[in-house]
């Protein structure tokens, strides 16, 4: 075999922690070495260039490259030996930047280190093979997890450009987060009249079909062909017949139902329709508070309904679904603010979220619109809002940045001096962070023409004085202390990961950080992929988003999963596992630890039990081949005799063994 | 106000409280919830933020010279609504410590006090009131300052004539011993 090796320096971020013309003449003697050099940026075009007039030159037959993490230009340099003629797997690449130059400081054992690490990629080269990729067919469709702003723009997107969408809402209608909010920043446009329109378009659209009171129960397959299962709660009523009428509400006289969509401001019949542009506007029950289906008395609704769709016996239901990209955009709570003894963990109803003031705010909320305060109904005159509850606050686990709570406080400042002409709006908090379009001038538009008092400090303590709340806190610029009696005290509480998010993760092999955000592939250049081929990002699911930006992830995860399907057929990996049907006695140890359902059960000629493995289900995982009593399965680019080469090159043995 | 010049701050200040505290001062970010709950705001001269804000800065004169430090009833409110666990109180504490040994004691009778108070459980393992009341109103001069509190207690045999003894007196005086041979 014929080697070159190409040190790359990065600019000074290899070349200078480690001696690259060192680590050159060390690696031109190494076996089969014929050809080594070093280059400024062999990710450059000119750096790739020499490598294929290199390959051409020296006859190569296989190329190192020590330089960054494969992470970042495996590909890049998989396609330039493509391009100078050889197999893309006959190249390998030594990471001499974050596994050295970036951690270390001694030039000596960082130069030492780097050849070490070239000299076990030239041994694992020495025994590559070439691999060719198989190609496979792909579902047509993709999964849209969760109808918030972000799922619906994704959805849209996705089924304008042709492809159908399923889209999977757990709650009762889709509009999520934004369909609460009265208005939005920096506009103060109404939400509902430019949300709703998109939801009525989902419900319409002919490619999209929509699940609601609805989860994901299991995916498996990989990208191109998920197999998703979907369950669907019982509503206990007949969507294909409910016209949403409404006349069970009406009827219904169990009230105790938890008012979700409102926040919890109130309660709502057991058989409801969660607002009025509520898509599908269909009634569903809430089983925990129906009185029929708790103690089989009433039916009510059942005798109301004027077309019969009432069904109390309905159970779940399982849909099955096949699918070639899966968007998540299964949004954020809100952090639980009763953490905080100093806000009355609860003790005081004039304490709300901004959510829920949201709710009072809005015409279709409890309220109609009017801002009453929960305790005794009465029109606030001084409205206090306390930002930063529950972000960057280490002491809670949130030490991050909510990101969008100063813009929806300085709106909803604005919106009370809207409503409520005499009141007067103080807002503490620690900075304003407002770093979007018009976003900064709309904050010192509440200061300046609504006449909000920002005040720069924590709060204390909230107390109640007479039918009053007491609110103390600090005003840093001032250097004092500062008291507000209030009438409303609204908590700017902050954005975590939506419940349940970690569990679908795992569902979606799709890993969340320590806070329950979904990682998306790469900070800067990857935004919303996923380390899972086929899985995208979007939303508020990644990381605390405004309605903007969420809007923009959803088309861009659905560029990314319309571009995945564009294709007629998809390349497999062809790193993956291979039987080696000599040895295999068909002990079905590795079908039963494949994680992927890859490999299946055969009989040969003979009529022995043999493995297969199933090349384009195979994720290369190499779980079976430790698995194997025999070694008969070995995952190809990284047989066992590969990896041992490595480690004798590191650690050279006094016996060698063959695997083989 | 005086102009502070913040290359001259003094860097040394920061690293010494930091160490003695055993606290990471750097991660205050002002966020004011130290002030806030603080019951002696209204008689600081420095508020305990800025006081945090002037560590970080190295301004130990300033520092230590506050009055605050000597106002500070270590009623831990600070450290309990600290969004970045420092123990905001202990801070206070190493300062104290810091200003009785460079000797600017800004609130002399705050500190008469503390010295009668330890001197009063060193001799006799615990407080003895009336004798501690006795000796920090001869050092500190303030004649009229208990008249209000001391008869009503005396009366109602809330306050001693003679120092209650406990056990372990003695090892309470060497722990003050070995306090001072900086054990």
């Amino acid at each position: 075999m014929r080697i070159g090796v190409f040190i790359c320096h990065c600019g000074s971020n290899i070349a200078g922690t480690v001696d690259c013309e060192s680590v050159v003449e060390i690696a031109s003697g190494f076996p089969e070495v014929v050809f080594a050099t070093d280059s400024m940026y062999t990710c450059s075009e000119p750096g790739q260039d020499g490598i294929i007039s290199a390959i051409h030159e020296h006859n190569l037959d296989g190329v190192v490259v020590a330089s960054c993490t494969p992470r970042m230009h495996e590909p890049t340099f998989r396609r330039a030996v493509e391009r100078a003629g050889l197999n893309r797997y006959m190249f390998e690449m030594a990471n001499i930047r974050e596994h050295v130059s970036w951690i270390g400081k001694d030039k000596e054992h960082n130069t030492r280190k780097s050849a070490d690490l070239v000299l076990m990629a030239v041994e694992k080269l020495r025994r590559n093979r070439p691999l060719v990729a198989k190609s496979f067919e792909t579902v047509k469709r993709v999964l849209v997890i969760g109808g918030g702003v972000a799922g619906i723009q994704a959805a849209l997107d996705c089924a304008d450009g042709g492809i159908d969408v399923v889209m999977v809402e757990r709650d009762q209608s889709i509009g999520g987060k934004m369909a609460k909010l009265d208005k939005t920043f920096p506009t103060i446009d109404c939400s509902s009249c430019v949300l709703g329109p998109k939801m009525v378009d989902i419900a319409q659209h002919d490619k999209i079909t929509l699940h609601t009171c609805a989860e994901i129960e299991s995916v498996s397959g990989y990208v191109g062909n998920f197999s998703v299962t979907i369950r669907r709660r019982a509503t206990y009523v007949d969507w294909t017949r409910c016209t949403g009428c409404g006349i069970c509400t009406e009827k219904c006289p169990s009230k105790r139902s938890p008012d979700t969509f409102n926040e919890f401001m109130g309660t709502t019949t057991s058989i409801n329709i969660p607002f009025p542009q509520a898509i599908p506007k269909k009634a569903a029950i809430n089983p925990d508070t129906c009185m029929k289906l708790q103690k089989g008395k009433c039916g009510i609704c059942a005798k109301v309904c004027p077309v019969g769709c009432i069904d109390y016996e309905q159970q779940d239901e399982l849909i099955n679904v096949d699918v070639g990209a899966i968007v998540v955009a299964t949004g954020y709570d809100l952090f639980d603010w009763h953490k905080y003894p100093q806000y009355g963990e609860g003790r005081y109803p004039d304490v709300i979220t901004a959510l829920q003031y949201e709710r009072l705010l809005s015409a279709s909320g409890p309220t109609g619109g009017h801002i009453k305060r929960p305790s005794d109904g009465k029109e606030p005159k001084n409205v206090v809002f306390i930002q930063c509850v529950g972000s960057r606050d280490r002491s809670v686990d949130r030490p991050y940045c909510s990101g969008f709570c100063c813009m929806y406080t300085a709106k909803q400042a604005i919106l009370t001096k809207d409503h409520i002409p005499d009141s007067q709006s103080f807002v503490f908090y620690m900075d304003i962070r407002a770093p979007g379009k018009g976003y900064d001038e709309f904050t010192r538009r509440a200061m300046e023409e609504y006449g909000a008092q920002y005040v720069r400090g924590r709060v204390a303590m909230i107390y109640p004085k007479g039918d009053r709340l007491i609110v103390r806190g600090a005003d840093t610029l001032a250097g004092t202390q500062v008291e507000v009696p209030a009438d409303l005290v609204v908590l700017a509480t902050g954005v975590e990961a939506a419940q349940g998010a970690v569990k679908l993760g795992e569902t979606l092999r799709v890993v969340p950080d320590q806070y329950g955000f979904f990682v998306e592939s790469h900070p800067k250049l990857k935004p919303v992929e996923t380390n899972t081929a086929g899985v995208y990002l979007a939303g508020a699911c990644q990381g605390p988003k405004d309605i903007p930006t969420s809007v923009g992830q959803g088309s861009a995860a659905a560029a990314k999963a319309l571009g995945l399907l564009s294709k007629a057929q998809l390349e497999s990996d062809p790193a993956v596992s291979k039987v080696n049907l000599s040895r295999c006695v068909g002990c079905q140890k590795c079908i039963s630890t494949c994680p992927f359902g890859a490999i299946k059960a055969v009989t040969d000629r003979f009529g022995n039990l043999k493995a297969e493995v199933i090349e384009t289900v195979c994720q290369g995982c190499g779980i079976c081949t430790v698995t194997c009593p025999q070694g008969a399965i070995q995952l190809e680019h990284f047989t066992d005799n590969q990896i041992l080469a490595e480690v004798n090159a590191l650690c050279p043995p006094k016996m060698y063994v063959n695997f083989e | 106000m005086n102009i502070i010049d913040l290359s001259e701050g003094d860097p040394g200040f920061l690293a010494e409280v930091e160490a003695r505290s055993e606290q990471k001062l750097n991660t205050c970010y002002q966020c004011g919830n130290c002030t806030a709950g603080c019951p002696y705001t209204f008689a600081y001269d420095i508020p305990v933020s800025r006081i945090m804000r002037l560590i970080q800065a190295g301004q130990r004169e300033t520092v230590l010279n506050s009055k605050s430090l000597w106002l500070c009833a270590s009623c831990q409110s600070c450290t309990t609504r600290c969004p970045n666990q420092i123990d905001v109180a202990r801070v206070m504490d190493v300062c104290r410590h810091m200003a009785r040994e460079n000797g600017c004691v800004s609130e002399r009778t705050s500190k008469l006090f503390v010295d009668a108070f330890l001197k009063s459980v060193e001799e006799h393992g615990r407080a003895f009131e009336l004798g501690l009341m006795a000796q920090y109103t001869l050092k500190s001069g303030r004649f009229f300052d208990n008249i209000a509190v001391g008869p009503p207690a005396l009366m109602r045999n809330k306050l001693s004539f003679k120092p209650h003894s406990i056990q372990g007196k003695d090892q309470v005086a060497r722990i003050f011993e070995r306090f001072r041979k900086g054990e």
